[in-house]
C-alpha cells in the first residue's frame, strides 16, 4: 500500500525541502534531485515485478464522504509510470547541466519535482476524482517553469497556457462532477462500469464524454485545442522535455485512454458511437500538426507541432482497439523517448552554437556530432523507420486498422509517414550533408565532448533507447509486451 | 457521556477582551505582548470548544448560571466551532503580522497607530466571538455592533482624509443596515415575545409580520455584508486601511453579517420564505462574482484587486440560498459554503498581508510596476500563489472542497445556471488571480526595496498553508458542519410540505 505514497513521494518531498534551499547550495540540491529520481526508479522496478506477477497494489484516503483519493497500480499506470521516472532521471540531469549558473534554481527545481510527483499520482490514480486532483496540480506547478525566465514572452506563453489548461480543466470538472452525481463514485475499472447504465441516460452520458474528452484534449494537444503547445516553447529545453516527453502531453493522453477503457469501456464506446469522433479528431491532429511543421522554421517549434500530431497516435490507436491499441499504448513510452531525444539535442544546439531555427542548421553534424547521432535517431524513429521504436508503433497501428476495417486509417497513416519524412529530413540532410556555416560563432572547445557531458549523456541514452527498444520489441520485457499485457483483458474478456 | 463543561465558551469571549482591556491600561508595548499571548491562549481555547463540539454536537452555557429566556445564553453548534477557528486563525496571524507591521526599523517609515491598535483588535476578537456564540437575535445585534465599532475604529487608524472619508461611508452604511435590523427585532419581539433563534423559529407564523421583519433583518445584513448592489462601500474601506486591517476586514467581518443571515435564513425564517427569495439572494450572488471579478481584472493596484475580489467571493456565500431550495442537496450547500467562509477568510487573509508587504518592500502597489518582487518576497509572493489557488478553487485547497460541494448541489438538483456560475467564476477569479502573479515572477528588479520583517512574510505562508491542509484534511470540519446542515434542512423540509 505504501509504496504507491513512497513513489509520489519520493520526488513531493525532494521538492518540498529544495524550495527552502538557498541558491548557492548546488550540492545539496544536485543530491536531493537525483537520490529522488534514483529512489524512485527503484520503487518502480518493484512495482513493475509485482505487477507483472499479478499483485495489484491500492492506496486511499478518504477526502470528504464517499469521496476518496485512490491510488492503484495496474499494468496501464505502471506504462506511464515507467516512463515518466526513467525520463525524469535523466531530464533531471540534463537540467542541472542546462540551468547551471542561471537564477531561481531552487524554484525551478522545486516545481520540477512538483510537476513530476503529479504527473506519477495522475498515472496511479484509480478513479476520476484522484486523476482530477493531480490533473490540476500538474497545470498549476507547470506554469511557473513556463514563465521561468520572466521575459514578456514567456509571461505572455504563460498566459496562454492557463487560458488553455484551466479553460480545459474547467470542462473536465464538470464532467468528473456530473459523473459523480449521475452514477456515483467513479473507480477506474477494466472494460469500464457504465455499461449497466440507464438507456435513457446515454444521450447524457455522451455529453459527458464530450466534456470529459475535451478536457483532457488540451493537455493532449487536440486540434484545435493544441494552440498552447508551440507557444510554451518559448520556456528552457528541460521543460520542453518534461511537457512534451515527459508530463503533461502524456497526461492528457493518458486520461483519455482511462476514460475510454476504464470508465466507459471501449465496447460501450463504440455502442454509444463515441470511438468514430475520437478517431477522426486524432485522424485530423495527425494530419495538421505535420502540415503545420512543415511550415515551420524554428526548430523548437517544428518540434511542438510534431508532437501534436505524434501524440494523437495515442488516442487513435486506443478509439480503433484492437492490436492498434497495442499500438497506441506503446507510442506513450516510444513518442516519449523520442520526442525528448529531440528536445535535448534542440536544446544542445541552442546553447553551444545558439542555434534556433532548421535553416542555421547547414553542416551542424560535424560540430556537433554525437548531438546529431541522436537526433538522426530520434527523428529517423518519428518517421517510422524499422528497426526503431517508431516503426513498431506503426505497425500495430496499421494492423488494427486494417484489422477492423478502417481502411481510411492507413491512408492517414501513410500521409503522415510522408509528412514526417518531410519534415525531417531535411534537416537531417543539411545538418549532415551541407558544408558549415562559418559565418556563425564558433561553440566553446571542449575536446572530444562537443558539450558538457550532463547535456551530451542524456540525448545520447535516449537514442539507443530508441533503438534498443524496437530491436528487441519482441523480448519479454520490452514496453510492447507490456502494452499486449494492459491489452489482453479487453480482447480476451 | 458526561455533560461538557460549558464554561469553556464564555473564557473564548473574556480572554481577549480581558487582554485588550489590560493593553489599553499598560501601555503600548506590554499591549503588543499581551495581544500575542491573549492570542495563544484564545487559539488553544477555539481548538479545544472545536474539539469539545466535535464530541459533543452542541453546547449551551448559561451565563452566570441565569439559563434563557431570561439570562443571556451562549449557544455553539458545529457551525459556531468552525466560525471560532477561522476567527483564530486570522485574528492570530493578524496580531503577529501587525508586530512586523507597526516595528519598521526606520522610524520614518513606522505606520503610525501602533499603539492603539493591539487594544481595539482583540476587543473586536471577543465582539466576533461573542457574535458567533450568540444564540438570539438582540444579542447578535450587540454583538455586531461592538464589531462595527472596533472595526471602524481600526480602519482610521492610518489617518489620512481619503481613508477617514471611506470609514465614515462604511460606519454610515453599516449603522444603516443596523438600524434596519433592530427595527426587525423590535417586530419580532412585539408580535412572538421572545428573540431566541430556537424559539422563534418554532413560534414564528408567515404573515406580514414576518415578512416586513424578514425583509428588514435581510436588507439591513445584505448592506452589512456588502452584497451586490450594496458593496459600494466596500473597496475603498477595505483598500484604505492598514494592511493586518484590511485583512481582518475581508476575511471575517463581512462573514460576521453572513452568519447571522445564515441563522436567520435556516433557522428563524426557514417556514416564512418562498423559494424565490432564496433563488433571487442567488441571482444577486451570481452579480456580484461577475461584477466583483470583472472589477477585480480592471484594477490597477494590488489592495483595490485583491478588495473587489471579495465583492465576488462574497457573491459566492450567496449561492447557498438558491442552492437551498432543493431540501435534498441543501445540507451538501450549507457545509460547502460554511466551508468556503472559512476557506476564503485564511485565502484572503494572506493575500491582503502579502499586499501590505509589497507595499512595504517598494513603497506602492501598482500591478505594472511589480516587477521582479518575487526575488525579494519569495515567501509572500508563495503564499500568494497559494491562497489564489484556494480562491479559484483549484486543489488542493479548501476552496476546492468548497466548490466542489456546490458544484455538487447544482448538479444534483439540476440547477444548471448556477453550476455555470461557479464553473465561471472561477475562470474569472484565476485572470485577475495570475495578473499580479505574473508581474511579480516578470524578470525585472525592482528599484529600492526595502527590507521587510520576517514577521509580515511568515503569517501570509502560515495562513495559505491552511488553505492548502483544508483541501487535504476536510472530514472533521464537514463532521462538524454535517449535523448541524442536516438538522436545518429538516426544519425546512418540515416547512415545505
Amino acid at each position: 500500500m505504501s509504496l504507491l505514497l513512497l513513489l509520489v513521494a519520493s520526488s513531493l518531498v525532494p521538492g518540498m525541502v529544495i524550495f527552502f534551499l538557498r541558491e548557492e547550495s548546488h550540492v545539496l540540491r544536485t543530491v536531493l534531485n537525483l537520490a529522488g529520481a534514483t529512489f524512485k526508479i527503484v520503487l518502480v522496478a518493484f512495482l513493475l515485478w509485482g505487477v507483472a506477477h499479478g499483485r495489484r497494489y491500492e492506496a486511499r484516503y478518504p477526502l470528504l464522504e464517499g469521496l476518496d483519493l485512490v491510488f492503484h497500480a495496474d499494468p496501464l499506470s505502471l506504462l506511464f509510470v515507467t516512463l515518466s521516472a526513467v525520463l525524469w532521471l535523466l531530464t533531471t540531469i540534463y537540467a542541472i547541466g542546462y540551468l547551471e549558473g542561471s537564477p531561481h534554481r531552487s524554484r525551478f527545481f522545486g516545481f520540477f519535482s512538483l510537476c513530476v510527483s503529479a504527473t506519477v499520482a495522475i498515472a496511479l490514480a484509480g478513479n476520476l476524482f484522484t486523476f482530477f486532483i493531480f490533473y490540476e496540480m500538474l497545470t498549476l506547478s507547470t506554469y511557473p517553469l513556463i514563465v521561468h525566465r520572466g521575459t514578456p514572452e514567456a509571461l505572455r506563453a504563460g498566459w496562454v497556457y492557463l487560458v488553455y489548461t484551466l479553460g480545459g480543466s474547467t470542462l473536465l470538472l464538470l464532467g468528473v462532477a456530473w459523473l459523480r452525481a449521475l452514477v456515483g463514485p467513479i473507480e477506474f475499472t477494466i472494460g469500464g462500469f457504465l455499461t449497466e447504465t440507464d438507456p435513457s441516460l446515454h444521450p447524457t452520458l455522451v455529453l459527458i464524454f464530450a466534456l470529459l474528452i475535451s478536457g483532457m484534449g488540451v493537455k493532449a494537444a487536440l486540434v484545435p485545442l493544441h494552440g498552447w503547445l508551440p507557444v510554451a516553447m518559448i520556456a528552457p529545453a528541460p521543460v520542453s522535455a518534461l511537457l512534451h516527453a515527459v508530463a503533461v502531453v502524456k497526461a492528457g493522453a493518458f486520461g483519455i485512454v482511462r476514460v475510454m477503457y476504464d470508465v466507459y469501456g471501449i465496447e460501450f464506446c463504440r455502442d454509444l458511437g463515441l470511438t468514430l469522433p475520437v478517431m477522426a479528431v486524432a485522424a485530423l491532429t495527425i494530419v495538421y500538426g505535420s502540415v503545420r511543421a512543415l511550415r515551420e522554421d524554428g526548430l523548437k517549434r517544428r518540434l511542438a507541432f510534431s508532437t501534436v500530431s505524434q501524440v494523437s497516435y495515442i488516442a487513435l490507436g486506443a478509439a480503433i482497439a484492437g492490436p492498434a491499441a497495442i499500438g497506441g499504448f506503446v507510442h506513450l513510452v516510444h513518442q516519449g523517448i523520442m520526442k525528448i531525444t529531440l528536445f535535448f539535442c534542440a536544446g544542445n544546439l541552442a546553447e553551444s552554437l545558439d542555434i534556433h531555427h532548421v535553416s542555421e542548421m547547414r553542416g551542424v553534424g560535424r560540430r556537433m556530432p554525437w548531438t546529431m547521432t541522436a537526433f538522426t535517431v530520434g527523428a529517423l524513429g518519428m518517421i517510422g523507420l524499422p528497426p526503431l521504436a517508431g516503426f513498431v508503433s506503426k505497425w500495430y497501428l496499421g494492423l488494427g486498422a486494417v484489422g477492423t476495417g478502417q481502411h481510411w486509417i492507413l491512408a492517414v497513416l501513410v500521409a503522415s509517414t510522408l509528412l514526417n519524412a518531410a519534415y525531417f529530413l531535411p534537416i537531417i540532410g543539411v545538418a549532415w550533408f551541407c558544408a558549415p556555416d562559418h559565418s556563425r560563432p564558433p561553440g566553446t572547445d571542449r575536446g572530444w565532448a562537443e558539450t558538457s557531458l550532463m547535456l551530451l549523456v542524456p540525448p545520447v541514452v535516449t537514442a539507443l533507447l530508441t533503438l534498443v527498444i524496437g530491436i528487441f520489441a519482441g523480448a519479454p520485457w520490452s514496453p510492447l509486451q507490456w502494452a499486449k499485457l494492459i491489452v489482453a483483458p479487453e480482447i480476451v474478456p | 457521556m458526561p455533560e461538557p463543561d460549558s464554561s469553556w465558551l464564555a473564557w473564548i469571549i473574556a480572554i481577549p477582551l480581558i487582554a485588550g482591556v489590560l493593553g489599553f491600561v499598560a501601555g503600548p508595548r506590554a499591549a503588543r505582548g499581551l495581544a500575542l499571548a491573549g492570542a495563544l491562549v484564545t487559539v488553544a481555547v477555539a481548538l479545544g470548544t472545536m474539539w469539545q463540539l466535535m464530541r459533543h454536537g452542541t453546547v449551551r452555557h448559561p451565563v452566570g448560571g441565569w439559563a434563557a429566556p431570561l439570562g443571556i445564553e451562549l449557544f455553539a453548534d458545529g457551525m459556531s466551532a468552525v466560525m471560532l477557528v477561522m476567527a483564530a486563525a486570522v485574528f492570530s496571524a493578524a496580531i503577529v503580522y501587525a508586530v512586523g507591521y507597526y516595528s519598521a526599523s526606520d522610524p520614518s517609515h513606522r505606520p503610525v497607530g501602533g499603539a492603539s491598535f493591539f487594544p481595539i483588535v482583540l476587543f473586536a476578537w471577543a465582539a466576533l466571538n461573542a457574535l458567533f456564540l450568540s444564540s438570539d437575535i438582540f444579542n447578535l445585534y450587540v454583538t455586531i455592533e461592538l464589531l462595527t465599532l472596533a472595526s471602524v475604529a481600526l480602519i482610521v487608524l492610518a489617518g489620512g482624509a481619503t481613508v477617514v472619508a471611506a470609514a465614515l461611508r462604511y460606519l454610515l452604511a453599516t449603522l444603516l443596515g443596523s438600524l434596519a435590523y433592530l427595527l426587525g427585532v423590535t417586530l419580532l419581539y412585539a408580535a412572538y415575545e421572545t428573540v431566541d433563534v430556537t424559539r422563534l423559529g418554532e413560534a414564528i407564523q408567515p404573515g406580514p409580520v414576518a415578512w416586513w421583519a424578514a425583509a428588514l433583518m435581510m436588507s439591513g445584513l445584505l448592506l452589512k455584508t456588502a452584497l451586490f448592489p450594496l458593496h459600494f462601500w466596500l473597496p475603498a474601506a477595505h483598500a484604505g486601511a492598514p494592511a493586518p486591517v484590511s485583512a481582518l476586514l475581508s476575511a471575517l467581518v463581512v462573514k460576521a453579517s453572513f452568519y447571522i443571515v445564515l441563522r436567520l435564513w435556516f433557522w428563524v425564517f426557514a417556514e416564512v420564505l418562498a423559494a424565490p427569495a432564496g433563488t433571487a439572494l442567488g441571482v444577486l450572488g451570481a452579480a456580484a462574482i461577475i461584477w466583483g471579478s470583472v472589477q477585480a481584472l480592471r484594477q490597477k493596484r494590488l489592495k483595490l484587486l485583491v478588495a473587489y475580489s471579495t465583492v465576488a467571493q462574497i457573491g459566492y456565500l450567496f449561492l447557498v440560498f438558491a442552492l437551498a431550495v432543493d431540501g435534498e442537496v441543501m445540507p451538501l450547500a450549507l457545509s460547502g459554503v460554511v466551508y468556503l467562509a472559512l476557506s476564503h477568510a485564511c485565502a484572503k487573509g494572506a493575500m491582503f498581508f502579502v499586499s501590505g508587504a509589497v507595499i512595504r518592500a517598494i513603497g506602492h502597489d501598482r500591478l505594472d510596476g511589480l516587477g521582479g518582487v518575487a526575488r525579494n518576497l519569495p515567501i509572500s509572493v508563495f503564499g500568494f500563489a497559494l491562497a489564489g489557488v484556494s480562491l479559484i478553487g483549484l486543489p488542493p485547497s479548501g476552496g476546492f472542497i468548497a466548490k466542489w460541494l456546490l458544484l455538487h448541489a447544482a448538479i444534483r438538483s439540476e440547477r444548471w445556471w448556477l453550476a455555470a456560475v461557479l464553473l465561471g467564476g472561477s475562470l474569472l477569479t484565476a485572470g485577475y488571480v495570475f495578473r499580479p502573479l505574473a508581474q511579480l515572477l516578470a524578470a525585472r528588479t525592482a528599484p529600492d526595496v526595502r527590507p521587510v520583517p520576517r514577521l509580515m512574510e511568515g503569517p501570509s505562508l502560515a495562513l495559505a498553508l491552511i488553505v492548502i491542509v483544508l483541501g487535504v484534511m476536510a472530514t472533521p470540519f464537514m463532521g462538524l458542519l454535517e449535523p448541524v446542515a442536516r438538522a436545518a434542512a429538516a426544519q425546512i423540509a418540515g416547512a415545505v410540505p
